[in-house]
């Protein structure tokens, strides 16, 4: 299963900052393996983010996004103590959901 | 007087009619496998269903003059202006162009950030569709030392 996507969500003002960093190979579907054949694409292709249980971003990715991707966004509305939790879900149907609270 | 038959048959229209609305998130969500197989930006903006964007000072595209690792390439798109619909990276000459789809919500501002892979010295494009359909964009050259997509 994959690792655990680091967030961090930071307050300021009325709104939070919210970044993620997140475990994936990101296979570009560009790369050949040493018999010489491509390595298929697999990548993160949705993600979801929610502030306290309500859906506020939803993002597409092809496989252009770098290994390990990073995303950062910002939250209206979000203050010290609001949930936020990230879900990706990947071209093979894998998924992971983490959560971190804003501070 | 509306019988039982009629009434499914209203009930149907009206899920119809909200599934069209993106009501049911399920279709709403459903990944645009042909914008992302694009190879060129024209093909992507067919693909997205939108309108070759015009260029516009509001859209704020921050990403490095060079970039020393074309495996990470990190991209900045912003903009002040209001009722963003979505926001979207593209990398002119990557074997595959749309890089990030973002769908904007009121809760969300229109200000992203990822990293990329670059293949090559390219164009670089941040496009914000807006609620009235108009299409603009930012774009930025960025030069790449050592390309990131494996050839």
């Amino acid at each position: 299963m994959a690792d655990p996507m680091r967030i961090r969500a930071q307050a300021a003002g009325d709104k939070a900052t919210v970044r993620v960093l997140m475990s994936h190979e990101m296979e570009s579907g560009q790369r050949k393996d040493a018999a010489g054949a491509l390595i298929p694409a697999w990548h993160i292709s949705e993600i979801t983010a929610s502030h306290n249980g309500k859906p506020v971003l939803t993002t597409e990715w092809g496989s252009g996004v770098a290994k390990n991707p990073f995303l950062q966004f910002v939250v209206k509305g979000a203050k010290a103590g609001d949930k936020i939790s990230v879900t990706w879900k990947d071209n093979k149907g894998d998924t992971r959901t983490d959560e971190a609270t804003v501070i | 007087m509306q019988n039982r038959r009629e009434t499914l048959k209203h009930s149907a229209i009206v899920a119809g009619l909200l599934a069209t609305t993106g009501f049911f998130p399920q279709h709403a969500l459903a990944f645009n496998q042909s914008a992302f197989d694009s190879k060129t930006l024209d093909q992507a903006y067919k693909a997205l269903g939108i309108a070759a964007p015009t260029e516009s000072a509001d859209i704020v595209l921050t990403a490095p003059d060079i970039a020393e690792n074309g495996a990470v390439v990190p991209f900045v798109g912003a903009t002040t202006l209001a009722g963003v619909k979505k926001m979207m990276f593209l990398v002119e000459k990557n074997p595959s162009v749309l890089i990030a789809q973002f769908n904007v919500t009121d809760s969300v501002e229109p200000n992203f950030s990822i990293r990329s892979k670059m293949g090559e010295t390219s164009n670089v494009y941040a496009v914000a569709v807006m609620a009235d359909g108009k299409t603009l964009f930012a774009k930025k050259e960025v030069k790449v030392t050592a390309g990131g997509c494996g050839g």
